[in-house]
C-alpha cells in the first residue's frame, strides 16, 4: 500500500515509522529539518512542501496513493489537505483534528470535508482517561470485540495483594488471562511460575467484569473499589470532554478552572459537573474543598508543567490516583517515573488510533504495548487459520512461544480460552503477540 | 441635547388599538338588540372609540417604537381601554356601576382579568352589560397587546419590543420568525380553547347535567375561564352551577394558566416539551400540594361538606381558581376555617405559568427564586463553585435572576404598602376591615385574582370600600397586570429627561 503522511511531527513520524515496515510511505512536511531527519533515519521518502498544495500532493504521487493521513498540528490544514487530495482521485483520507466541532460535523455526514476517517484527538484522549480512571490501579485499558473483552495494564505496588505471588497464585479469576509482565521496561510472557514483583506491570485480557475485580486485587487496600469522586483540573477541551464522559457514566465530577469566563461556560455546558473557579495549585484551596479525599485527580490543563505540578500536589495531599495529560511525548515516561500514576499523551493516543485503523482489514482491532514491544490483536479466524477446528492445547504447539491467547468471543459471547477450547471459524480471538514474532504469527492465524 | 420620550408615537399607537375596539363592542350590542335592552351604552362608545382612535392616529406620522415609547404605550393602552370600557357601564346607569369610580373599577378589573366586582345586585344589570364585562376580560386575557402586536407589526414597528414589555420575560419563545405570526397562532389557540369550552359547557346543558348553563352563560363563562379572569354574570359565581360544570371548569382554568407556547406544542403532538418543562411540573406540583392541603384540612375540620367528592371538588376548584388567578368561587370559602383559608391566601402569591393568561408572581419566577436560592446555599458552602441556574435544562443568565429577585421583592413591597393603605383608608371612614381582610383584598386586586376574604369575599362585593381605596385598587390592578415595571419606569424622572 502507498501511504502519504502529511505532517512529520510526533504523530506523523510515529505513524510513518510504524507503517514503513510493511508499506511504501511518503511524508510531506513544510519543515526541511524534519524532512531530512526522517529521510536519513528511516526507509521513507520525505518531501518538503505544503500538504494543502495540489502540486506537492501530485509530486508525492497522490494519484497512485491508497491512503493519505493528514496529521499536522493544525486542524484546518488537515481538513484542507484531505479535501485537496480528494480532488485527484479515490485516495482514502484520514484527518486528525482537535476541534470537536469538526468531528461532530463529520460524524453527521461521513464524507464531510473529504475526510474518510477522522480522529478527534481531544475526544480520544478524554475517552482514554475515563477508561483508565474507571479501573483502580490501571494505567492502560483498551476494549476489544465490541467491549466484550478488555485488555488492561496495571502497576503492581508493594501494598498490592499480588506483589510477590506467582502468576499461578494470582490467577484466581475465571474469565481472565495473564498475558505478560513488564519488568524494567521489558515485556515478559506470563508463565505459571513467573513471580510478580512490586514495580512490575501486569497485562491481562479478560471480560470487563473480571478485569474490574482483578483491578481491586491489584490496587492497594485503601483505594476505593470504584472511583466516584473524581476531580478534573483544567477546563481545556480535553478536561471538558473528560467531565462530560464522566457525567455520562453517572459520576458527578468536580472541575477546577482558573478563568472565570471559561468556568462559567463550562458550568453552563456541564450540568452534572460541579465547576470550581480557582487556581488548582493552591494547596489550601485543595484541602478546603476536600480534594485530598478524591479517588482520582485528572490534570488536564493546557500546560504540561502545570499538569505535573497539580498531580504532584494532589499526591502530596493524599489523593489516591493521579492522571496527567502530557502534550510533549518525551515527558510521558518522566511523569510516570516521578510517580504520576498515568501519563496520557494525546499525540501518542492519536498515532495509535490511526495505526490501529490502518491495520484494519488484517486485524479487527489492536493495541500497542510498551513502545511496540508487543501488540494485542483481535482477529476473526477463518478456515485456514492454524487455530481453527482444534483445541487450543494443540494449536499453540504450532505458534511461537511469545503468543498468548487472551480471550475468545463467539456470537457476541465471551468464552474463556482453556486448553480444551475448540475455536470455530468466525470466532474473534484476542491475542497477545510479541512484536518480533508478529509476522509469522499473522501468517499462521 | 435632550432626547425625550416621543409620547406622540405612543399615543398614536394606542389610537391604532382603540380604533379597533368597536369590534368587540358589537357583541354586547347584539345581545342588547336581541333582548331589546338599551343600545345607547354600546352605540356611543363604538362611535367614540373609533373617533378617538383615529384622532390619536393623527398625532404624528412617526411609527417607530423604541423601548421608551413601548413602556409608555403599554401603560397607556391598558389605562385607555379601561377608561373606554367604563363608558358602557356609566351610560347604562344600572345599579352600583352608575357611579364613575365604580364603573372605572369594574372596567379595570375586567381588562386586567382581575375579576373583582363592585356589583352588589346582579339582577339589576342587563345581560348585555354583564356580557361586556366578560368580553373585556376575554380581551385582557391573552393581553390586548398580543392582538396589538399582530396589528402593529403589520405596520412594521417593534413588535418584539412590545411583546417583551408585555410579558417581562426575556426569552419570549417566538414560535415563528415573524412576531405577527406568533401572535396570530396564540390567538387561534385562545379562540379555539374558548370555543371548546363553550361547546363542552353548553353540551352539558343539552344532556341535562347543567340546567343553569344556557348558551349565554356558557359563552360568558368560557370568556372568563380561559382568560383566568373570573367575572361571572351570576352573583354566586360558579356556586350557582352543577358539580359537573364545576369539574369541567377546573381543567379549563388550569389550561388557561399553562404556558401557551407549551400548549401550542401539545397541540402539535409534541408532549416532550410539556414533560421536560421544569416550570410545568412545578406548576402541577403546586396545584397538587395545595389541593391536598386544603382538602385535607376541610376533611379534618368536618365543615359544611357531606361527601368526599364535595370536599375534593371545592378544594381543587378553589386552589386552581386562586393559583391561576381566575377567582371563581364554587362555594363560599369565606365560611371555611382559618387553616384552609390561609392556604388559599398563600395561593394568591403564586400565579400560573409565564406566557399564559395568568397574573400574580407566576410559577416561573418562584421556581427561579427557589433554584437560585438553593444555588446560593450551595455556593455559601463552596465559594469557588460556579453553578448556573437551569430551567428545563437551559441556563438562566444572572441578569434575569436579578430581575426576577427584584420583581418578586417589588411585588411584595407593593402588596405591603397596599395593605397598609387599605387598613388606614378603611379606618378613616370607620369601615371595619380586619388585617387579614385588608391583606387579602390588596393581594386580590394587585395580583389580579378578584375575590378576597371577608368584606370582599367570593360572594361579596368591593362596593363598600371608600372611593379612595377603590381608586388605589384600580391603580393596583393596572400596575399588577402590566407587571409593575412599565409603570414604575414611567414614574422615574430620568425616563422623561436624560
Amino acid at each position: 500500500m502507498r501511504v502519504i503522511v502529511v505532517g512529520a511531527g510526533e504523530v506523523g513520524s510515529n505513524i510513518a515509522v510504524s507503517l514503513a515496515e510493511s508499506h511504501d510511505v511518503i511524508v510531506i512536511d513544510v519543515d526541511p529539518e524534519k524532512v531530512d531527519e526522517l529521510t536519513y533515519s528511516n526507509d521513507i521518502l520525505a518531501i518538503e512542501g505544503d500538504g494543502t498544495s495540489l502540486e506537492t500532493l501530485e509530486n508525492a504521487g497522490i494519484a497512485e496513493a491508497d491512503m493519505l493521513i493528514a496529521s499536522t498540528d493544525d486542524d484546518e490544514t488537515n481538513l484542507v489537505t484531505c479535501g485537496t487530495a480528494k480532488t485527484v482521485g479515490g485516495v482514502f483520507t484520514i484527518a486528525r483534528t482537535r476541534n470537536t466541532n469538526f468531528f461532530k460535523t463529520w460524524t453527521k455526514s461521513e464524507d464531510a470535508f473529504g475526510v474518510d476517517f477522522m480522529v478527534s484527538t481531544n475526544l480520544l484522549t478524554a475517552n482514554d482517561i475515563v477508561r483508565v480512571v474507571g479501573l483502580p490501579a490501571a494505567i492502560d485499558v483498551d476494549p476489544f470485540a465490541g467491549g466484550l473483552v478488555q485488555m488492561a495494564e496495571f502497576e503492581v505496588t508493594a501494598e498490592s495483594e499480588i506483589a510477590g505471588q506467582t502468576v499461578e497464585e494470582a490467577d484466581k479469576f475465571e474469565a481472565l488471562t495473564f498475558a505478560a509482565l513488564v519488568q524494567d521496561g521489558d515485556v515478559v510472557i506470563a508463565r505459571g511460575q513467573t513471580r510478580i514483583e512490586a514495580g512490575n506491570r501486569v497485562i491481562v485480557i479478560g471480560s470487563p467484569e473480571s478485569v474490574q475485580s482483578f483491578s481491586r486485587t491489584v490496587a492497594s487496600p485503601e483505594s476505593s473499589d470504584e472511583a466516584r469522586d473524581i476531580v478534573v483540573v483544567g477546563g481545556s477541551d480535553i478536561g471538558y470532554h473528560t467531565a462530560k464522559l464522566l457525567e455520562e457514566r453517572g459520576i458527578e465530577p468536580r472541575l477546577i478552572e482558573q478563568d472565570a469566563d471559561r468556568g462559567r461556560e463550562l458550568a453552563e455546558d456541564l450540568p452534572g459537573t460541579i465547576v470550581l473557579e480557582h487556581d488548582a495549585t493552591d494547596t489550601d484551596f485543595l484541602v478546603g474543598e476536600q480534594i485530598d479525599r478524591a479517588d482520582a485527580v485528572i490534570a488536564a490543563t493546557d500546560s504540561d508543567e502545570k499538569n505535573l505540578l497539580v498531580s504532584l500536589l494532589a499526591q502530596n495531599i493524599g489523593v489516591q490516583r493521579t492522571v496527567a495529560v502530557v502534550e510533549e511525548g518525551q515527558y510521558a515516561g518522566l511523569f510516570e517515573a516521578i510517580g504520576i500514576d498515568v501519563a496520557i499523551n494525546p499525540r501518542e493516543a492519536t498515532a495509535e488510533e490511526i495505526i490501529r485503523f490502518t491495520q484494519k482489514g488484517q486485524v479487527e482491532n489492536l493495541s500497542l504495548i510498551e513502545d511496540r514491544q508487543a501488540e494485542v490483536l483481535e482477529i476473526e479466524v477463518d478456515e485456514e487459520s492454524v487455530l481453527t477446528g482444534r483445541p487450543i492445547r494443540e494449536s499453540v504447539t504450532e505458534l511461537p512461544s511469545d503468543v498468548v491467547i487472551g480471550a475468545v468471543t463467539r456470537d457476541q459471547e465471551f468464552i474463556v480460552p482453556r486448553g480444551e477450547t475448540v475455536i470455530e471459524p468466525g470466532d474473534h480471538v484476542v491475542l497477545f503477540v510479541a512484536t518480533d514474532v508478529l509476522s509469522p504469527v499473522m501468517d499462521l492465524v | 441635547m435632550r432626547i425625550r420620550v416621543d409620547w406622540r408615537v405612543s399615543c398614536r399607537l394606542v389610537g391604532t388599538i382603540l380604533k379597533w375596539l368597536w369590534v368587540p363592542l358589537l357583541f354586547p350590542l347584539g345581545i342588547a338588540l336581541y333582548d331589546g335592552t338599551a343600545l345607547l351604552p354600546f352605540v356611543l362608545p363604538i362611535l367614540g372609540t373609533a373617533l378617538l382612535g383615529l384622532g390619536l392616529e393623527q398625532l404624528t406620522d412617526e411609527r417607530d417604537l423604541r423601548a421608551r415609547e413601548a413602556f409608555l404605550m403599554v401603560s397607556l393602552t391598558w389605562l385607555s381601554i379601561a377608561l373606554v370600557g367604563a363608558v358602557p357601564f356609566l351610560l347604562a346607569g344600572e345599579g352600583t356601576l352608575a357611579e364613575p369610580v365604580n364603573a372605572l373599577f369594574e372596567s379595570m378589573s375586567g381588562i386586567t382579568t382581575t375579576g373583582a366586582t363592585v356589583i352588589v345586585n346582579f339582577e339589576l344589570h342587563s345581560r348585555a352589560i354583564l356580557m361586556w364585562r366578560a368580553v373585556l376580560q376575554w380581551l385582557g386575557g391573552l393581553g390586548i397587546l398580543v392582538l396589538a402586536t399582530a396589528v402593529l407589526s403589520q405596520l412594521s414597528v417593534g413588535g418584539a419590543q412590545l411583546m417583551e414589555t408585555e410579558t417581562q420575560t426575556q426569552d419570549v419563545n417566538k414560535l415563528t420568525p415573524r412576531i405577527s405570526e406568533t401572535a396570530a397562532l396564540l390567538w387561534k389557540l385562545y379562540i379555539g380553547l374558548t370555543g371548546l369550552q363553550v361547546a363542552v359547557l353548553y353540551g352539558l346543558h343539552l344532556v341535562g347535567y347543567a340546567p343553569e348553563m344556557t348558551l349565554y352563560n356558557a359563552i360568558a363563562h368560557a370568556f372568563t375561564t380561559i382568560a383566568t379572569s373570573g367575572f361571572s354574570p351570576r352573583g354566586d359565581s360558579i356556586a350557582a352551577f352543577s358539580p359537573a360544570v364545576q369539574w369541567v371548569i377546573i381543567p379549563f382554568m388550569a389550561i388557561g394558566a399553562t404556558s401557551f407556547v407549551l400548549l401550542y406544542f401539545v397541540f402539535q403532538g409534541n408532549f416532550d416539551r410539556l414533560r421536560n418543562s421544569d416550570e410545568f411540573r412545578f406548576y402541577v406540583a403546586i396545584l397538587g400540594f395545595f389541593s391536598l392541603g386544603v382538602g385535607g384540612m376541610l376533611f379534618a375540620n368536618g365543615g359544611p361538606y357531606t361527601s368526599l367528592e364535595e370536599i375534593a371538588r371545592h378544594a381543587i376548584f378553589q386552589v386552581v381558581s386562586i393559583v391561576t388567578t381566575t377567582g371563581y368561587a364554587s362555594t363560599d370559602f369565606n365560611l371555611w376555617s382559618a387553616g384552609p383559608k390561609h392556604l388559599l391566601f398563600v395561593c394568591m402569591f403564586i400565579g400560573g405559568m409565564a406566557g399564559s393568561t395568568t397574573c400574580s408572581i407566576k410559577t416561573l419566577r418562584w421556581l427561579v427564586v427557589v433554584k437560585a436560592f438553593r444555588r446560593d446555599l450551595f455556593t455559601a458552602a463552596s465559594p469557588s463553585a460556579i453553578r448556573p441556574v437551569r430551567l428545563s435544562g437551559s441556563v438562566i443568565d444572572e441578569e434575569t435572576i436579578r430581575d426576577i429577585y427584584a420583581y418578586t421583592l417589588v411585588s411584595l413591597v407593593f402588596f405591603i404598602l397596599a395593605t397598609i393603605f387599605v387598613v388606614l383608608d378603611a379606618s378613616r371612614v370607620q369601615l371595619t376591615v380586619s388585617e387579614f381582610e385588608a391583606m387579602s383584598a390588596a393581594a386580590a386586586t394587585f395580583f389580579n385574582i378578584g375575590p378576597a376574604f371577608g368584606i370582599a369575599g367570593p360572594l361579596e362585593s368591593y362596593e363598600p370600600f371608600p372611593r379612595s381605596t377603590k381608586l388605589v385598587m384600580t391603580f393596583l390592578m393596572w400596575v399588577g397586570r402590566i407587571e409593575i415595571i412599565p409603570v414604575l419606569v414611567l414614574l422615574t424622572p430620568s425616563y422623561w429627561q436624560s
